[in-house]
């Protein structure tokens, strides 16, 4: 490989390319070219680095230069700047929410040191459509010692030993699972990827298929090996294309190198991968409804009473473990489950269930400064999580609570951020892990309304086959919904606590059993937003819009902007005058509140202010 | 014949288990709802079957069981899915079992307010009426499921469900499958799925269908569709079918006769 001066790392995972960045990409190109440094500088596209938030991102080694935000016309700027003149550009850098000076290089800036890389190894050092930059970093070094030096129950041994528990839900230790599959009656037996990924807001899964697909292969056919099979597949949804695009090539690559199909490194062992793609079901990520549907039947789960490690996939013993896991198993082939137990939290040397070892990936997503895709060891407290990694609260709130594990975690208030992040604290405060979805609230976020919107998503993603879960999840949007328009009553909090209960004990599978939990544990953290609700008929964080109505204080300049934007032309005032609302046009759209120049428009609720931006200012 | 002897022989491997606190013999592979049946224990269910694969669906039929190994752990199971061992204990009605039950059947009455079936049960259960919200233009579909099992176990496959969640439904999406045989509405346990027949006609699932009468006495037999899908499934003649069960016998006598002679 030729040596370059510099290397122009430029993100290309989907949250820059929508941003443009492969414009990026092709200007940088340009201006390499105009400025003749092709043979000194080169443009890589690499996965996604993980801040979304900031994109399109480029990083330019070996100094590990950040910018961020880049558009095409900011390009000839930054090469004459820093690539010809040796000069970074400061106003391109990240700055700290709420600080002036300006981090140039990645590695300090919070969102990034803060991080541990296991499953995101490689993340924006290489182009994953290059299977030779995944090998020059030791890529498939890992399968290679497996087949050469280890036999099967070595390597379950070994993953045994490191405690892996599965990272898409469940948190079931992958070396039992593994082992249990090994020993199951039946041939041909399978492994299979979960790719299905469908919690809003979380992209880990699709991160690393995107970034470093040969990772998930690697850890596969590592799987199967020590397993003894010869068939994968990989599950992902169709909403991913580029991720389906990328481990195609992968595929083919790994084909063309003979890590993947017949006699794999000479030998002997036989191992491929097929996609199968998903049409996006929530619900399709729950392993019996995915193995229905990768077989080619409706997506519905069964119960679990015959493991699907003894017959699944086709009724044969099946390895299904998430993309996350599976990209784990490499690592710890390489480093050893020593390595890997010395990270995280409990003791494992009994069971593997006494602790949660390795990384975690998480997806920080809502009220938070850094949005986007991190890698922290388990044992990180939320709060470092939210205020150091995330950046903190965006505009100076305060913050509220933090949904983890998807759209069925529960909710974690402002009490429980110092609890340490893994399997059985996140359960024990009424959430769980999942598959690390991070949804961070303020003070503007309304408790019963969250919940209700996500009891809306599963209600529209339940497959609808057992009663509890369809018939429950209709009666919870029945009272919730009550109690936000106004017309709540106490007893209405017990009926959604009975059916939560009699959800999460009768219901079919793991979703059904989860759905109640954003219900349940706003109940259980924030009791008194819903007793207000019902009983004040006030909305203290002034979103439920029965409950609130907009008005103009004396403040008013009498711009006419608000009146002006009114879409129902419920203002009514002149140039220079207060503005009145009319209550009764007035649909709560909340347009008047966010034009007001001079924050004039003040939410009602329950006879009082309740939520002022002008508040949050001042504190700032 | 001798294979089937043979197989009567050989005694099937049983298990001991415990429900409510009688104590059990049952064949290995049964399920627990299987084997309280055969043991007269009464256990609720509206999605079982027994001519069909468990489904799981309607989760009346849940438990509490404690396995020997570990007897304090109690779990609630699904009975028609949950398969027999060697020392479980199983409790049908503990507090447990009947809280969550009384529920589902407060949900499921929720849903199909009209029933006769659902409310005569939920009456067992003392359940009566609710504060939860009935479904606008409840018709009796519980969603069970069976209409479509059934179907697909006779080999037709014309009765499916459609769209997912709280909108889930079943329906007969591709007319010209459905034979009209009835095996969805008979063995509907709600009756939700309304037919008639009227003037040698029978009408289901928005189609109208033509009775085929037996020759001899009159009697509809099925529709004409019905009649090939049976005659193509056994591989007999289609003529066997065109007649009534009277009908048969009487040539059958005859028949005989001429044998004799």
């Amino acid at each position: 490989m030729k040596p370059y001066r510099a290397n122009v790392m430029v993100c290309a995972g989907t949250g820059c390319v929508s941003n443009h960045s492969l414009d990026i990409k092709k200007a940088f190109e340009e201006e390499i070219k105009k400025r003749n440094l092709e043979d000194e500088v080169q443009v890589v596209t690499t996965g996604c680095n993980g801040f979304c938030g900031a994109g399109p991102i480029a990083v330019i080694q070996p100094d590990g230069i950040f910018y961020q935000f880049l558009k095409t016309k900011d390009i000839p700027y930054l090469v004459e700047e820093h690539l010809l003149k040796g000069r970074p550009v400061k106003k391109l850098m990240y700055v700290p929410p709420e600080e002036e000076v300006p981090i140039p290089k990645m590695n300090d800036i919070n969102f990034f040191s803060g991080q541990m890389l296991v499953a995101l190894r490689n993340r924006g050092m290489i182009d994953p459509e290059n299977i030779d930059d995944y090998i020059a970093r030791d890529g498939y070094r890992a399968l290679a010692k497996v087949l050469t030096t280890m036999t099967p129950d070595e390597v379950i041994e070994e993953i045994k030993a490191s405690a892996l528990r599965g990272r898409g839900g469940g948190g079931f230790p992958a070396g039992i699972k593994w082992e249990t599959c090994k020993k199951a009656e039946g041939e041909p037996k399978y492994v299979i990827c979960n790719a299905d990924e469908g919690d809003p807001g979380a992209f880990m899964d699709r991160s690393i298929i995107e970034g470093d697909p040969h990772s998930v292969l690697e850890g596969m056919a590592i799987g199967a090996y020590a397993i003894g099979v010869s068939q994968g597949y990989i599950y992902v949804r169709m909403e991913y294309p580029l991720a389906i695009e990328r481990f195609k090539i992968a595929l083919k690559q790994a084909r063309e190198y003979g890590l993947l199909g017949k006699n794999i490194l000479d030998t002997g062992f036989d191992f491929d991968v097929d996609i199968r793609r998903g049409a996006g079901a929530f619900v399709c990520g729950e392993s019996t409804a995915l193995m229905a549907s990768v077989e080619g039947r409706i997506g519905e789960p069964r119960a679990k009473y015959i493991h699907t490690v003894e017959h699944g996939l086709w009724n044969r013993p099946t390895c299904l473990n998430n993309v996350e896991t599976w990209a784990n198993v490499p690592v710890i082939i390489l480093r050893g489950a020593e390595w890997f137990t010395s990270i995280g939290t409990g003791d494992v040397s009994e069971n593997p269930w006494g602790g949660s070892k390795g990384t975690k990936v998480f997806s920080l997503a809502g009220k938070i400064n850094n949005t986007g895709l991190v890698e922290v060891p388990m044992g990180i407290t939320l709060r470092k999580l939210v205020y150091e990694v995330g950046g903190g609260i965006p505009k100076g709130r305060k913050f509220k609570a933090v949904q983890t594990g998807g759209p069925s975690g529960g909710f974690i208030p402002e009490e429980l951020l110092d609890l340490q992040v893994d399997f059985e604290q996140l359960t024990e405060a009424g959430s769980m892990m999942g598959s690390g979805g991070m949804v961070v609230m303020d003070e503007s976020n309304c408790m019963v309304n969250m919940a209700l919107y996500f009891i809306k998503f599963l209600i529209g993603e339940s497959c609808g086959k057992c009663v509890p879960c369809r018939e429950g999840l209709r009666q919870l949007d029945y009272f919730l919904e009550k109690i936000i328009q106004g017309k709540g009553v106490m007893e209405d909090l017990d009926e959604i606590e009975s059916i939560s209960e009699t959800m999460m004990t009768a219901c079919l599978c793991a979703l059904g059993k989860s759905a109640p939990n954003p219900v349940a544990s706003t109940l259980r953290h924030f009791r008194d937003e819903y007793i207000t609700h019902i009983e004040q008929k006030k909305c203290p964080a002034g979103v439920c819009k029965a409950l609130i109505s907009y008005e103009i204080n004396e403040s008013c300049i009498g711009c006419l902007l608000c009146l002006k934007q009114c879409p129902e032309n419920a203002i009514s005032g002149e140039s220079k005058k207060l503005h009145i609302i009319d209550q009764d046009k007035c649909t709560k759209c909340g347009v008047c509140f966010s034009v007001c120049p001079v924050d004039s428009v003040d939410i009602i609720s329950g006879g009082e202010m309740v939520y002022h931006h002008k508040a949050s200012k001042v504190e700032k | 014949m001798t294979e089937v002897n043979a197989t009567r022989e050989t005694k099937p491997e049983t298990v001991q288990l415990t429900i409510d606190g009688i104590s059990i013999e049952a064949e290995k592979g049964k399920t627990v709802l299987e084997a309280a049946r055969e043991n007269d224990i009464k256990i609720p269910t509206l999605c079982y079957h027994p001519g069909l694969e468990p489904f799981g669906a309607c989760r009346l039929c849940i438990v509490e069981v404690a396995k020997s190994s570990r007897p304090g752990r109690k779990r609630l199971v699904t009975s028609c899915l949950y398969p027999v061992e060697n020392g479980l204990v199983v409790d049908t009605q503990s507090n447990v079992v009947l809280k969550h039950r009384k529920i589902v059947l407060k949900l499921l009455l929720a849903r199909v307010p009209e029933s006769d079936v659902i409310r005569r049960l939920a009456d067992e259960y003392g359940v009566h009426e609710s504060r939860y919200v009935e479904r606008e233009d409840a018709d009796n579909c519980i969603m069970c499921g069976t209409c479509v099992r059934v179907c697909k176990a006779i080999g037709v496959n014309a009765v499916t469900t459609l769209s997912h969640g709280l909108d889930k439904y079943v329906d007969v999406p591709k007319k010209d499958v459905c034979i009209g045989c009835l095996t969805c509405a008979l063995n509907c346990p709600t009756n939700a799925i309304p037919f008639e027949e009227t003037d040698g006609k029978r009408r289901i699932w928005g189609q109208e269908f033509n009775l085929v009468l037996c020759w001899s006495t009159g009697e509809p037999i099925g529709t004409p569709e019905q009649i090939e899908h049976i005659a193509k499934h056994s591989g007999l003649q289609l003529d066997s079918f065109l007649k009534s069960a009277k009908a048969r016998l009487k040539e059958k006598a005859a028949e005989s006769v001429g044998a004799k002679l």
